[in-house]
Parts: structure tokens; C-alpha cells; sequence
């Protein structure tokens, strides 16, 4: 017999039966097998780039754009998006988005940079975060950038600026509230119900140097409630409004941050989040909803800017990996262990990602753990699911990885890996080369009295 | 390497331990594997068989053989005789 006509070897495996047990896994679509990527085959991209590889896909990155984008400007007038960089601050992908229209949002001096590096007109960039130094600042004034004020220390330090410099700043502030959700974001910005922000809107106007250009709140990350986004849209409103009556100000922008939950599943959720989590759809009816109510007048509506970040991304984010080993645990349960840890795979602390196998297996399925390959205790990507029964050097899909991972990574043992673009016409580009070992030494020094040794 | 003798096997992939109302299922391989245990077959006659059948090879086969008579010794359907309990 050649090695054609033999069967697909599979481990042998038995499982008992539980009746009337519903399998809290079985309903779940996991173990249909994806064997491509925009019709790019997986097997043929980790062929290429090796194991493990993120994989983006440009297609999906312009159409849950293009979706997120009409679920607002079919219902405001008004509607601007800014790309949220710590999200995925990977050049080419940023520039997917400013392709399509999006601004920059920036929380440090490092994303800063990037964003002018990118081509982004500094009067198109959004400057949030607690730590701007005085360099960033006057560099954002310069720009005309728009500054968002965490913080009375900072308050201060921009009015010093203007002074000194006989400049304008262009501000808004962060403004923190409670929505009904908890915990309360209450670290970044001023308070609402505590009277902080008015404080620091009088501050602003009547210090008469700076320019005050919107209002804004970032209220939570991951939120699952559309409702808590309606409530923070009606009390900027009402600022807004209140402000325009005490200083005759009109403020040109709200700006409702970050925040939509993705298509992911948070851990210990019973449903999977593709079926539970709200769409653009929802968050857009609430928050505009809020804004159309409010008492401006209609040709005075200000331009809504939406800093929407993982929502925008992590759908088109997949991560290639392949089965190192299957072990067993003493108590008996199966244990399988990949190249993917959480190393690069930072949300598995956060989420159950989807996995799905890349070739096509039985229907007969196995409980399993997935593990990491970091020697530490930590490194679980699924602590809990039902999977065909891999063999090693099988491939896996991890799906919706496209945020934070590619920038909250750590280089922790080994090196990361290259990350690949799929563009629209279905083209794989390498968009960041991975780590080799003189990527990481060339930052290191010896002290010449370490230089040598005997063993 | 011996299957308790009360055990019932069908060939369609079901294992029942009447003793303790027990059901299972098994896939295929696992299925002709507790066949081959029923018939007598020792591990290399069975594995002989495996790698003719199967694309698979001799080490991985060992492990996941091992493996499947750990879960068929866990879920008490192997006999404990003495000789066993010595190999
Ligand atoms: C100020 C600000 N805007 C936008 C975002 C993006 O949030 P998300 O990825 O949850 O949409 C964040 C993330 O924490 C943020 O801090």
C-alpha cells in the first residue's frame, strides 16, 4: 500500500457518554475548520512566513470600517473618526485608516510621532493621555493639534506655555462621569458630578489662552451597554449647552472616545460574543439619539468624534500557530500545548478566543486546555475547549486578535513574529518583519569587565 | 492486555460497561483498536496493522496507543489480571 491510499491517521480516542448532560461547548462552531484567509491558504502563509504569523486582513479591516462609518452618518450630520494608534499602531494599518478617512488619536509622545511620520496633518490629531511632557505639548501647539487635558497639573503647564510662547493652544478636556457602569473610569480626566470639569472649564475660559474646541469622554473599554454611551452623550451635551450660555463659547466637537466590544467573548461569558455583543448599529442609535436630543440648535449640531479601537480591528486580526505537543494532566484531562502563547497573544487574559483548526478533521471531538510554550503557569489560551483531535505540527486559527496584541506584546524568551497583510486583491505583504537575535542584543551593552570569562 | 469479558462492543464506535451502565463512544480508529484488543492482538501486532492502514509512524503511534489504554484503564474497562499488574 503507497502512502496515498492510506487513511488520515487520527489518535484513537474514547469518550464517555453523559445523557441528558447538554455539552456547554457543542453548540459552538469551533472545530469547523479554516483553511484560508481571503482566499490565501493558511498552510501556504505559514509555508512562507513561518509559525506562528499574525495575519491582517485589509478587506475586512475597509468593510468593518465602512459599516461602523454608516451606522453613524446615517443618523448625525456630523460624524469623525479617529484612529485609536495604541490599538494597533502598526504603520500599515494605520494608514488603512487614514485612507478611509480616519484622524489620529494619540496617547503619548512615541504615537505622536508615529502619527506625523505617517503623513497626518498635526490639526488632524487627537492628543489624549495623562503623560504629555512639555516637549509634546508645545510640538502638539505648534501643529495646531487638538489636546485633550487630563489633568489640572497639565492645565497649568499648557496656560505656561501659551504665555511664554504667545500661542493658542487648541484643547478640549477629558470629562469622566458615571454611566451606570463599574467600575467608573474616574483615573483620566476631570469629574462630572463632582463639579471638576466645570472647574476646569471656567479655568480654561477664563484664562482667555486657550482655545477651547470640544468636550471628551472615554468611558470604558470592551462596554457591553449602549445605554451607558447614551447617558455620557446627554451630559456633554449638557455641558456643552451650559457652557455656550455661560460664555457665549460654542464648543466645535464631542468626541464619545473608544470602547465598543468587539465580536470576542469575555471569559466565564456563557454565549459567545458574535451572538450577544451589541453592533455599531446600537451604540450609533444611542449615542446620536442623545446628541439630536439635546437642545442644539440643528444647524449647530457639533461633529461627533468616535476614537472606536478594538471594534474597528479586531475581526480582521488572525494568529497561525501550530501544535507542538498533546500531553495529559494527572487528573486525566488532555493538555495541548502550541507555539502561541500569551506572550503574543496578550487578550487570552481577557477573552476565550475562537480557535478553529486549519485542516479538515473528523467530527469526533476532545476537551482540551491550550497552553502556551513560556514555561510559566500563566500561559493558557483556552483553559477550556472542544477541539477534533490535533495531532502535532497541526495548524490553528486564532481568530479576532487584530487589537492590542500587536502592540501590548513582550518579547519575553523567544522573538515575536512577522505580522502579514493581506491586501484587497488578495496579495500577502510582510507589514512588520519579526525579531531576530540582534534585533533585541543591539540595544544591549557589556561593561568591558564582563567581556570575558572562564568556565 | 484484556477487555473486562462482560464489556459490549459494536462495530459502529459504542462501548457499554453493563456492570456500571456506562456508555461510550469511540471514533473509527478506536473503534477498530478495541476490536483488535477483543481479538487478542498484542501492542505490535496492532500497531503493524496501524501503520499499514494509517499514515502515521511508529512513535506517534506508541504514544497515542499508550494514551487510549491509559483512558481505557481509567474508565475501568480493562481487566486487572495479575500478569498485568507485573508488566
Ligand atoms: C482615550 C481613548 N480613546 C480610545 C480608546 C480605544 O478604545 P477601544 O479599543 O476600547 O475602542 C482608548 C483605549 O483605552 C482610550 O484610552
Amino acid at each position: 500500500m503507497s502512502i496515498s491510499d492510506k487513511k488520515r491517521y487520527e489518535r484513537p480516542m474514547i469518550k464517555k457518554m453523559e445523557a441528558g448532560v447538554p455539552n456547554k461547548f457543542g453548540l459552538r462552531s469551533e472545530y469547523t475548520p479554516m483553511q484560508e484567509i481571503d482566499g490565501v491558504s493558511i498552510k501556504q502563509l505559514l509555508k512562507d512566513y513561518g509559525t506562528p504569523v499574525f495575519v491582517l486582513s485589509e478587506t475586512t479591516i475597509r468593510s468593518t470600517f465602512q459599516k461602523a462609518k454608516k451606522a453613524f452618518t446615517t443618523r448625525y450630520p456630523k460624524v469623525q473618526f479617529a484612529w485609536s494608534y495604541k490599538t494597533n499602531y502598526l504603520d500599515a494599518v494605520c494608514k488603512v485608516f487614514h485612507q478611509e478617512g480616519s484622524w489620529a488619536e494619540v496617547v503619548s509622545g512615541f504615537e505622536y510621532d508615529k502619527a506625523i511620520n505617517n503623513g497626518v496633518s498635526g490639526k488632524k490629531i487627537i492628543f489624549n493621555g495623562p503623560d504629555k511632557t512639555e516637549n509634546d505639548l508645545v510640538k502638539a501647539i505648534n501643529n495646531e493639534s487638538l489636546i485633550h487635558i487630563d489633568h489640572l497639573d497639565e492645565l497649568y503647564l499648557l496656560i505656561e506655555i501659551a504665555d511664554k510662547l504667545n500661542v493658542r493652544p487648541k484643547v478640549a478636556i477629558r470629562v469622566n462621569m458615571d454611566t451606570g457602569v463599574y467600575p467608573m473610569w474616574d483615573r483620566f480626566g476631570f469629574n462630572y458630578e463632582n463639579g471638576q470639569a466645570w472647574d476646569a472649564i471656567n479655568k480654561i475660559m477664563r484664562s482667555g489662552k486657550m482655545e477651547l474646541m470640544g468636550l471628551h469622554t472615554h468611558i470604558g473599554t470592551f462596554m457591553l451597554s449602549p445605554n451607558a454611551y447614551a447617558i455620557a452623550a446627554s451630559k456633554l451635551a449638557d455641558l456643552a449647552i451650559s457652557l455656550e450660555q455661560k460664555y457665549n463659547h460654542k464648543v466645535k466637537y464631542i468626541d464619545m472616545g473608544g470602547g465598543f466590544a468587539s465580536k470576542n467573548t469575555l471569559k466565564g461569558a456563557y454565549l459567545p460574543g458574535t451572538d450577544t455583543n451589541p453592533s455599531f448599529d446600537d451604540f450609533a442609535e444611542s449615542i446620536t439619539t442623545a446628541l439630536l436630543n439635546a437642545n442644539f440648535k440643528s444647524d449647530e449640531m457639533p461633529l461627533l468624534i468616535l476614537e472606536t479601537g478594538r471594534a474597528l480591528i479586531d475581526e480582521a486580526g488572525y494568529l497561525l500557530g501550530t501544535v507542538i505537543a498533546n500531553k495529559r494532566a494527572s487528573t486525566g484531562k488532555r493538555l495541548t500545548i502550541m507555539d502561541i502563547g500569551v506572550n503574543i497573544l496578550f487578550t487570552a487574559f481577557w477573552y476565550d478566543h475562537k480557535i478553529t483548526p486549519a485542516q479538515p478533521f473528523t467530527h469526533y471531538t476532545e476537551e482540551t486546555a491550550i497552553y502556551g510554550p513560556l514555561c510559566m503557569n500563566i500561559d493558557v489560551i483556552r483553559e477550556n475547549i472542544n477541539l477534533p483531535l490535533l495531532n502535532k505540527g497541526d495548524n490553528m486559527v486564532v481568530h479576532y486578535v487584530g487589537a492590542y496584541n500587536m502592540t501590548q506584546w513582550m518579547q519575553f524568551i523567544t522573538l515575536r513574529p512577522k505580522v502579514v497583510l493581506i491586501d484587497t486583491n488578495g496579495t500577502p505583504h510582510v507589514i512588520r518583519e519579526n525579531e531576530t537575535n540582534e534585533t533585541i542584543t543591539s540595544l544591549e551593552k557589556t561593561p568591558q569587565h564582563l567581556s570575558s570569562f572562564n568556565l | 492486555m484484556k477487555l473486562k469479558p462482560n464489556i459490549a462492543v459494536s462495530e459502529s464506535g459504542f462501548v457499554f460497561n453493563p456492570a456500571t451502565g456506562e456508555s461510550f463512544t469511540l471514533n473509527p480508529i478506536g473503534a477498530e483498536i478495541i476490536a483488535k484488543i477483543h481479538e487478542g492482538l498484542d501492542y505490535s501486532e496492532i500497531s503493524e496493522w496501524v501503520k499499514k492502514e494509517y499514515t502515521t509512524d511508529e512513535a506517534t503511534f506508541e504514544r497515542d496507543f499508550n494514551d487510549f489504554v491509559g483512558q481505557l484503564k481509567i474508565n475501568g474497562l480493562f481487566e486487572k489480571s495479575k500478569n498485568e499488574e507485573k508488566a
